[in-house]
């Protein structure tokens, strides 16, 4: 799907040759899969410069609306262009180099760029996990969020961006919820606690102990105060390591002697203890189930040996599940997920297709005027030229006929508005735009109203001929 | 009608059953539409049989089990109303398909005679009994996907399902809780049906096998539910518990009202 732009021809198709009337959106970026860190490092932005740059791209005439992406994957310039030619991937791409004063060769290759429905169906895809690195990962949702509300605060934004990315956000909260993109945990720390969540439900005001440390055991301690896990102790053999670990995890240092005393309190143990033996044995738990009154107790064991004698998975209302199991629970969610893709990619097609589907709605609209504009330019030219002619017409005449004139156009465009703005398919509707653009020259009216001067077209079609 | 609303409960069925691999916002609506939609066929299918027999559809086993599905559905849609949880409606109303398809097959579909009159009390009797039932019905399905989730954690090998499912808490505490209107409905519906004997014979009727049996079956339910926060027995094994203890329910319902009560012999 992503394609390094050295060709700046927007693969969507139907996207070149310029005309205001069109409205499209432009995208040029790179991420993980294009860039190495070093260079996307240097072309990250921070929330500031996001908003900065975004007010920038609109000021120099680039374009219209814009949003800025930036995240530790990717950083991506989103627009809807004043000019929906080719030209703008690269006013945005100069626009990037020299924004972080980088070299276009720098760039060379590491970037790629969009303008069409592509570039949509590209931001639908970040929007649902798709571009990620991790497959399906939450957290870009949260972003495109973030990096979307402000730019709309800015009043960067404006009709066609905010239907983009609220309907990015709209199909990354369905691909969560309807398919199993992201539904599984994919680290083996997050197994580990939705596993917990199996158990217990909601984990808010539940007790956690963590038992050594590791970063695996950290990962879980995030996880679980994303959570709002209630009390968290911390044990390990060093005190200094443990009152460092607790302050850093936010949770309260025990020492080691006080190990079992504390066993019978948390509903959740991680573990993660270098250590030839293991550290909890059967024996131990069981006590410690027995204070609890039975309590359910769910127990992860990261420690390589295992720190959890084995044996204490059989007993009543413990769940023990060690480092293998997760990975291998991670594995077949990887499995799960890519599997899923497919799925995911239809709710995007369905998506991009309402998105079509409106912006059909506006080009129709807007091409309806173009149209009417055309016939009643040609309608004046034609009655100067001719009635100059017709030296014994009256005034009342003149009146009559361009009465008349005009209601022969109201009564021309009456079918073709009436199918462009009411036509059911989607595909139809924006062929049928562009073959009116085609067969009355719209494109070249637009290019001649630049130019201000409506018989210089004339007279080109004329010598064309 | 009955046909219909079986129909419609299979199609909910199929609808529950799609969320948990696909699980689409509008096909969980879909499916408790459906299963709304079926209640409403089934209530007119009853409605019917009230009427032609002027009469709670409860005095023969066709009308009895027939009203303790409707019941069992209402009870699993308050449920999933108030617990926001759809999964478990694939087992719910798997165990409404088969009953009624039991129910419409092997259940001898009797004439509709009005049965001789006994007052509202007794209506309301039978009624909550048949409520209390149901109740207890949904209770051990919930226990069956409890102990089939507990094996799954314990196996380490958890399918696409299982994280759809309800937590074990959460299954816990539907079944504590459909349970608990079990108990209530039927302390009311004894309580009515004692005073209502006492009413026309003078006597409570205590030594009838059927009031033996439902008293058995409070203290069966009791006991669940002190062993359900007692240290060894908490988790699985009272959850094992309240799924046995409906073969006590069933054992009421049919032998006991078939062959060993005169006085609650209604079909």
């Amino acid at each position: 799907m992503v394609t390094p732009s050295n060709a700046k021809t927007p693969p969507g198709g139907g996207a070149q040759g310029g005309a205001r009337a069109r409205v499209h959106v432009a995208l040029i970026g790179c991420n993980h899969r294009t860039a190495p860190v070093e260079l996307r490092e240097r072309v990250a932005f921070t929330q500031e410069q996001a908003l900065h740059a975004a007010g920038e791209l609109r000021r120099q005439g680039i374009l219209e609306e814009a949003v800025v992406l930036s995240t530790c994957n990717r950083s991506e310039l989103y627009g809807v262009p004043v000019d929906a030619g080719s030209a703008v991937t690269d006013a945005m791409e100069d626009f990037l180099t020299s924004y972080h004063r980088i070299s276009r060769a720098e760039l060379e290759g590491r970037t790629y760029s969009w303008v069409g429905p592509d570039a949509v169906r590209h931001l639908f895809r970040v929007a649902s996990g798709l571009d990620s690195m991790l497959l399906g990962e939450a957290e870009i949702l949260g972003q495109l969020r973030t990096a979307y509300g402000q730019a709309l605060e800015s009043g960067s934004t404006g009709p066609v961006l905010n239907r983009a990315f609220q309907g990015a956000l709209e199909v990354g909260k369905r691909v969560r919820a309807e398919t199993e993109v992201g539904a599984r945990p994919m680290s083996v720390a997050l197994a580990g606690v939705k596993l917990a969540e199996r158990v217990f439900g909601n984990l808010k005001g539940h007790a956690a102990l963590i038992v050594g440390a590791g970063g695996v055991a950290e990962q879980v301690v995030e996880h679980l105060r994303n959570r709002g896990i209630g009390t968290l102790r911390v044990v390990n053999r060093s005190p200094e390591r443990a009152a460092e670990l607790a302050s850093r995890m936010g949770g309260e240092a025990v020492a080691w002697e006080s190990l079992e005393r504390v066993l019978s309190q948390p509903d959740i143990i991680v573990t993660s203890v270098s250590s030839v033996d293991p550290v909890l044995t059967r024996e131990m738990l069981e006590r410690a189930l027995a204070a609890r009154s039975g309590r359910p107790v769910f127990v992860v064991d990261l420690g390589v040996p295992r720190n959890v004698a084995s044996e204490a998975a059989g007993l009543y209302n413990l769940y023990l599940y060690n480092i293998d199991d997760l990975g291998e629970i991670v594995e077949q969610n990887k499995r799960a997920r890519e599997a899923e893709v497919p799925r995911a990619e239809a709710l995007i097609a369905e998506h991009l297709a309402k998105f079509e589907s409106w912006r059909a709605g506006i080009e129709a609209s807007s091409i309806v005027d173009d149209l009417r504009g055309r016939f009643r330019k040609e309608r004046e030219i034609l009655l100067r030229e001719r009635l100059a002619e017709m030296k014994d017409v009256s005034p009342e005449e003149r009146e009559r006929l361009a009465s008349i004139t005009e209601e022969l156009i109201e009564r021309v465009l009456d079918k073709p508005e009436e199918r462009l703005l009411g036509g059911r398919g989607m595909r139809g509707r924006l062929g049928a735009i562009e073959a009116v653009r085609h067969l009355f020259g719209l494109d070249e009216l637009d290019e001649g109203d630049d130019a201000g001067d409506v018989n210089q077209n004339r007279a080109r079609d004329k010598d064309s001929q | 009608m009955g046909y219909l609303s079986l129909v419609l409960y299979a199609a909910s069925f199929v609808c529950y059953a799609r969320i948990l691999y696909a699980p689409h916002v509008w096909t969980g609506r879909l499916a408790t539409l459906l299963l709304v939609a079926g209640m409403a066929g089934h209530y007119l299918a009853l409605l019917a049989r009230s009427q032609g027999t002027r009469w709670v559809p409860y005095d023969d086993l066709y009308g009895s089990m027939s009203l303790f599905a409707w019941l069992l559905a209402l009870t699993y849609l308050v449920l999933e109303t108030f617990h926001r949880q759809r999964s478990v409606g694939v087992c719910v109303t798997l165990f409404l398909v088969i009953w009624l398809a039991a129910l419409e097959l092997l259940v001898p579909k009797p004439p509709l005679e009005a049965p001789p009159a006994r007052g509202a009390l007794f209506a309301f009797h039978v009624t909550l009994n048949t409520w209390a039932y149901a109740a207890f019905g949904l209770s051990f399905v919930l226990s069956l996907v409890y102990l089939v989730q507990d094996r799954v954690l314990r196996s380490h090998r958890p399918g696409a399902a299982f994280w759809r499912f309800p937590s074990l808490d959460v299954l816990d505490r539907m079944s504590r809780s459909s349970v608990y209107v079990g108990l209530a409905a039927l302390a009311v519906g004894v309580a009515s049906g004692l005073i209502w004997a006492h009413r026309l014979t003078g006597s409570y009727a205590l030594g009838d096998p059927k009031v033996i049996v439902t008293l058995a079956i409070v203290v069966v339910y009791v006991i669940y539910l002190r062993l359900s926060r007692s240290v060894h027995w908490r988790g699985a094994r009272a959850a094992r518990i309240c799924a046995l203890n409906f073969a006590i329910v069933l054992f009421s319902y049919t032998f006991v009202n078939l062959y060993l009560t005169r006085f609650h012999r209604f079909f």
